[in-house]
């Protein structure tokens, strides 16, 4: 297979940052109450990782290893601060919502995370396509879940009613969010042991 | 188990008198989830099926006995799924359980049902003369709905509670023999006092943990029950809402309550404490099951920090030398 969509693929399932990695479960639980808000925020991600991977695979010659950490904070923060002028423009009523979020992007560790591991040891093209790998998986994950939650929590979908017996409200509390969080890693834990005959090991150790 | 269960069931009967058949049904529903959902869950993880050994009966009883009377009858069966799968079969089975499962299942359904839990309250001795349809509607009857007596002392105080429950000794007398609105076993005090002395009559539990819970309750309720510090009354509280319960069959699960007789008396003492500290200056007017759940916690903590002395002599220590 291509090295590309070898990227590209292994940011989506086998290291999804949220169900594999373990990264960035802080918005995971906050914003995941509708599919809505988790895939604003999960595109907010992907512009955010893409540009900032590439930026630093750019520039990787150029930062000085001791002072890399403060560096790649300032090139995420240039794009969250794109970001953050985009979006209200797009979407106003989703904006208000992912808001507070959108600017935390900047220290979701999946990011700084991807650019330490990676986009700062290889060129542009692979760094390129690792980083939109990991922003899908990370959106993948955020829609899930909040599909799952919204599904379950209101008896809706995009906003769409889909039934309305007696919606489970624990399921847009936080508590809900860290059940539905569980449950998928477990999921995602089976089909792996299923397919390889293995038992997964912690996917954060790298 | 079987035992524990066989003890709470003139607890059910008084419990049919007051509230009529509903809660017989719910409680019926709800022991009946319990244990298919436990069957299930050890076949499918491939344990072996122990659904005799009656710890699955008994956690539909209790997770039942703390559920209002006027909820719709799906409630029980999310209940048992919260408390069986999620609290008991995902931590290992019994024996690894970290929280109480019934309780696990109530806390769920007061998280995902709030408003069900919390005003579906059945005034007693009415609901056994309502016509037949009320048991027969599946969902939830707020018609004839009323407030528990810990409701109306968070929100009105005290003098309200006479108002509506009679003159304090009336209150005294309805509230120990268990006429009052209420969780479906959670009313009668005298009839879970008979069934808690039995069982530590037998041997199942020992007194430490339920005397800890009550007197530090009561104490607490004394200390900041009132309007002023030390005005309050001990035996509203006491024998309102779920203590006794709790305090006889719930603190007293052997999975999740220490081993040790002094840390069963920190662990009591701590569940009384955490009660009525909710239920005075928190917001739900009843604590009982986070109080158990949050002691729960401790659980391993208590274990840990009270250890058994050690009978034999200690390596290399000479044995003559003391004394």
């Amino acid at each position: 297979m291509n090295r590309n969509v070898q990227l590209l693929w292994n940011g989506l399932i086998p290291e999804n940052p949220i169900f594999r990695l373990a990264l960035s479960m802080c918005p995971a639980v906050a914003v995941t109450t509708s599919v809505e808000n988790g895939l604003m925020l999960g595109l907010a991600v992907i512009f955010v990782q893409v540009f900032s991977s590439c930026t630093v695979a750019m520039f990787r010659s150029y930062i000085h290893p001791r002072i890399r950490i403060p560096a790649y904070v300032i090139v995420i923060a240039l794009w969250v601060t794109v970001i953050d002028m985009i979006l209200p423009v797009i979407s106003p009523d989703v904006y208000k919502k992912v808001a507070l979020f959108v600017k935390l992007i900047v220290v979701f560790a999946i990011i700084i995370s991807r650019l330490e591991l990676f986009a700062s040891k290889e060129p542009l093209v692979p760094s390129f396509f690792d980083g939109l790998g990991m922003g899908l998986g990370f959106t993948f994950g955020l829609v899930v879940i909040g599909a799952i939650r919204e599904l379950f929590g209101t008896g809706k979908l995009f906003g769409i009613d889909v039934f309305d017996s007696g919606p489970l409200l624990i399921m847009i509390l936080p508590a809900g969010g860290f059940f539905v969080i569980g449950f998928l890693m477990g999921l995602f834990n089976w089909i792996e042991y299923k397919l390889t005959g293995k038992i997964p090991t912690s996917g954060g150790a790298h | 188990m079987w035992t524990v269960s066989a003890t709470l069931m003139p607890v059910l009967l008084l419990s049919i008198y007051n509230f009529g058949l509903r809660s017989l049904i719910l409680t019926v529903i709800s022991v009946v989830s319990c244990v298919v959902i436990e069957a299930i869950c050890q076949k499918v993880m491939g344990r072996k099926v122990s659904v005799s050994d009656g710890s699955a009966v008994l956690t539909g009883i209790l997770m039942a006995f703390v559920i209002p009377p006027g909820v719709p009858y799906y409630l029980p069966i999310i209940g048992a799924f919260a408390a069986i799968f999620i609290a008991k079969e995902l931590m290992g089975g019994i024996g690894y359980n970290v929280w109480n499962p019934a309780l696990v299942g109530r806390a769920f359904l007061q998280a995902a049902f709030p408003v069900a839990i919390t005003t579906a309250w059945i005034p007693p001795e009415q609901l056994a003369k309502a016509p037949i349809t009320v048991f027969l509607s599946p969902g939830s009857v707020d018609a004839i709905s009323t407030a528990t007596p810990l409701g109306v002392l968070k929100q009105f105080g005290m003098a309200a509670l006479t108002d509506q429950f009679g003159s304090l000794s009336s209150i005294y007398y309805n509230f120990f023999i268990g006429f009052k609105p209420g969780c479906i076993g959670e009313t009668s005090g005298l009839l879970i006092l008979l069934g808690g002395l039995f069982l530590i009559f037998r041997g199942i539990i020992t007194w430490h943990i339920p005397v800890a819970t009550i007197v530090s309750a009561g104490f607490m309720a004394w200390l900041i029950g009132g309007p002023s510090i030390g005005t309050g009354n001990p035996i509203v509280h006491v024998f309102s809402g779920g203590l006794m319960l709790g305090a006889f069959y719930m603190c007293t699960d052997y999975v999740t309550s220490p081993t040790l007789k002094s840390a069963q008396i920190i662990f009591g003492a701590g569940v009384g404490i955490l009660t009525v500290l909710i239920r005075v200056k928190g917001g739900y007017p009843e604590g009982v099951c986070y109080a158990i759940l949050l002691m729960n916690c401790l659980t391993p903590a208590l274990d840990d920090w009270f250890q058994p002395k050690r009978f034999a002599p200690p390596k290399a220590a000479p044995v003559a030398a003391s004394k």
